[in-house]
């Protein structure tokens, strides 16, 4: 009887405690919700600020974001050896955004709302940009984004550090042209990018009298590519313009060689692979074959050297550095210049700082300014061709850095693409 | 018609793939009624068994001969670990055995986490498997699919002969047709239940080592694949090898013929309507077993 009681009043003991944990709770989310209406509040107290690095780390994805990650860190610490960002040292809060788009919203409001950050650095497919924008817009708070993408986009809290595509697809397909390619097919992966991408193309293709004779879609991680290589080898296309994300980037190139169609042949253009990925790929698959990007690691220059030597340091001599690594390194670099001429980490002082203009910095792929209306920053266009040792070469280059236009208001055969 | 000829080899390669995955299933979930969500995984430790032995052995042809008898061993142990320590003590709670499975699949997924890292990795292929065969000037065969096909045809030669010829393939069978039969007439059914999950196991990690001709390895893999080798099986027919090979290769040339004609996404949803009206049809699946048994 006595024990019957006792277990009783031990369950009864469990569920009051229960409960006020959850009132609890409750009450620091009313509290942060409260916060998250005013703006973001950054935990400037202490002598280190924190900014949150947010990409997948597994899953899919993970083969192209766990690089961009370690670049993040190593452009965080060089600054904190030479002193931090206005006296402070930034300290990085690291999330999985586990190659699924609802993990990354979830990520960004906890980096947001409970690590206080001042600033997040990450996302790669546009996908997840997508999923993580309306985040940073209601918290009001700021997201270096470092990859190239299919622009037509322009939030006021998302800086663009990746080439948009007048800076990457719209070279590309120019240099294809003064190749003589006439024909084009389009493969790529199931998402926003490579189908926004793929309407850009058909419409440059359109106006320039080029033909596009097919046009496929894989979903992301799929690794079943012979009926898409079948079909791409039937079409007699004289050049693929391939959009593919993540890892199905080796089942469709492993696929594309035992079809017997060669870089002479057919050659494919893709703007998703860059050094990491042709080393996982396996460069007897890829060697030949083209890339669109903004920087190789053989670009010239001091300050390319130096970041492929401290890379290399920090992270093993036989990693390479590509294209999102660099421009996620210089994303950094741009927010400290940002934060140092607004004085203060303030969202809304940073961005103001950088609309007036003049944020530039000596990055890898060259000097690099952030042009203040657009958020994205001016870039000089690269082809590059994929050699037997996995480094890519370059094979053209635009001159200059071209000034981005997401919406490509600059193009008469853009305007009906929204 | 070279364009036929193709797509009709890729269908039947995409069948062999569907084969060899549902081959292992065929005997566990087929013969033995267990519902083993841990399947995949089995696949996946097949995979990285030929990741490991490439680091160590250095050539890419030897590692990946010697990575078939190993994956076998490999993921057969760990099935048979399963079967011992949860399965065995479920045989009358299906729907039991499908949720600890599923337990096991996330355990076995995190522990390759673990240890071999988040990001997939790849393995190299022999210089023999990368290549390919010009049957005519056009028409071109891959000759890792060439190889995946010989596999998944002798994995069920063997499977039949086994099966059809030696005691333990009697065995099997008598416990599968009627258990309290073959339990009265002296048979040790719990050893040979443990056999079966070895075989059936075993079959997946030979599966593995084909996936990694064809794509990435990850600790994912398996949960991507399983539900089409579930299908494979279901359609089939429960216990029924035949119907197995017959259904995978119609799927694989079916899938790859509208794909051809559609897309990738319009394929893969065609081709479920199909079955679910083929098992409207024939809940059953395409071939029964008849025995005597009441259950």
């Amino acid at each position: 009887m006595f024990r019957i009681r006792g277990r009783r009043s031990a369950a009864v003991v469990a569920a009051v405690a229960a409960f006020a944990a959850l009132t609890a709770c409750g009450a620091k989310t009313n509290d942060s919700t409260a916060a998250s209406g005013a703006g973001a509040t950054i935990d400037t107290a202490g002598s280190s600020v924190k900014v949150g690095l947010l990409n997948s780390l597994s899953g899919t994805m993970a083969i192209s974001e766990v690089t961009v990650r370690d670049s993040l860190k190593l452009a965080i610490d060089e600054i904190n050896t030479a002193g931090g960002v206005l006296g402070k040292q930034i300290e990085p809060v690291s999330e999985d955004g586990a190659s699924d788009w609802p993990t990354f919203a979830e990520k960004a409001q906890k980096l947001i709302s409970q690590d206080r950050v001042a600033a997040v650095f990450g996302c790669w497919t546009s996908a997840s940009r997508k999923a993580v924008k309306p985040v940073f817009e209601k918290n009001k708070s700021l997201l270096f984004y470092p990859v190239q993408y299919e622009g037509l986009e322009q939030s006021p809290y998302i800086f663009y550090t990746g080439a948009t595509t007048n800076q990457q697809i719209v070279p590309g397909l120019d240099y294809l042209k003064a190749q003589g390619k006439t024909s084009l097919y389009l493969v790529g992966s199931d998402y926003v990018f490579p189908r926004t991408a793929n309407k850009i193309i058909k419409a440059y293709a359109e106006a320039n009298g080029m033909k596009v004779l097919g046009e496929d879609y894989a979903p992301l991680g799929s690794t079943e590519f012979s009926t898409i290589v079948n079909k791409v080898k039937a079409s007699g296309a004289s050049a693929v313009f391939n959009t593919l994300n993540g890892d199905s980037n080796v089942a469709f190139f492993k696929e594309y060689k035992s079809a017997g169609l060669t870089a002479d042949k057919m050659p494919v253009v893709s703007v998703s692979i860059a050094e990491e990925e042709v080393k996982s790929i396996g460069t007897q698959y890829l060697a030949g074959q083209l890339t669109a990007w903004n920087y190789y690691q053989t670009t010239p220059g001091a300050a390319n050297e130096k970041f492929v030597k401290a890379y290399k340091a920090k992270y093993g001599a036989d990693k390479p550095t590509s294209d999102p690594m660099e421009a996620a390194y210089t994303s950094v670099y741009l927010w400290k210049a940002m934060v140092e001429k607004a004085g203060s980490f303030d969202v809304e002082k940073v961005k103001a700082a950088s609309a007036v203009g003049g944020i530039t910095y000596d990055a890898p792929e060259g000097k690099v300014t952030v042009d203040g209306p657009t958020q994205h920053i001016f870039k000089t266009a690269r082809i590059g061709k994929i050699g037997d040792d996995g480094l890519i070469k370059e094979v053209w280059n635009s001159g200059e850095p071209i000034k981005p236009d997401p919406y490509l208001k600059g193009y008469s055969w853009a305007t009906g693409l929204s | 018609m070279t364009l036929v000829l193709s797509q009709l080899f890729t269908g039947i390669s995409i069948g062999a793939v569907l084969l060899l995955i549902a081959l292992g299933l065929s005997l566990t979930f087929g013969q033995m009624n267990v519902i083993n969500m841990a399947h995949g995984e089995l696949i996946m430790a097949g995979a990285y068994t030929v990741y490991v032995l490439q680091k160590v052995l250095s050539g890419a042809g030897l590692s990946l001969v010697v990575a078939l008898p190993v994956a076998f061993v490999v993921a057969g142990l760990t099935g048979v670990l399963i079967e011992v320590l949860l399965v065995r003590r479920l045989y009358a709670r299906p729907l039991d055995t499908l949720l600890v499975t599923w337990g096991v699949s996330l355990i076995l997924q995190q522990a390759a986490r673990d240890v071999f890292g988040a990001p997939n990795v790849q393995t190299r292929a022999p210089s023999l498997l990368t290549g390919s065969i010009h049957v005519t000037d056009d028409l071109v065969i891959s000759s890792s699919r060439v190889f995946i096909l010989v596999l998944a045809l002798a994995a069920v030669v063997a499977l039949i002969v086994g099966l059809r010829t030696t005691p333990l393939g009697r065995r099997i069978r008598a416990v599968v047709q009627n258990r309290d039969l073959a339990a009265v007439s002296g048979l040790a059914t719990g050893r040979v239940d443990r056999l079966t999950f070895f075989i059936g196991s075993g079959l997946a990690g030979i599966a593995g080592v084909a996936l990694t001709l064809i794509g990435p390895i990850g600790p994912t893999m398996g949960t991507n694949i399983i539900v089409n080798a579930f299908l494979v099986v279901v359609v089939g027919g429960i216990g029924q090898l035949k119907g197995t090979v017959i259904v995978a290769f119609t799927l694989g040339i079916v899938q790859s013929m509208v794909e051809y004609t559609t897309t990738v996404s319009v394929a893969s949803v065609i081709v479920f309507v199909v079955i679910v009206a083929f098992l409207q049809w024939r809940p059953q699946g395409l071939f029964t077993l008849r025995t005597r048994s009441l259950a």
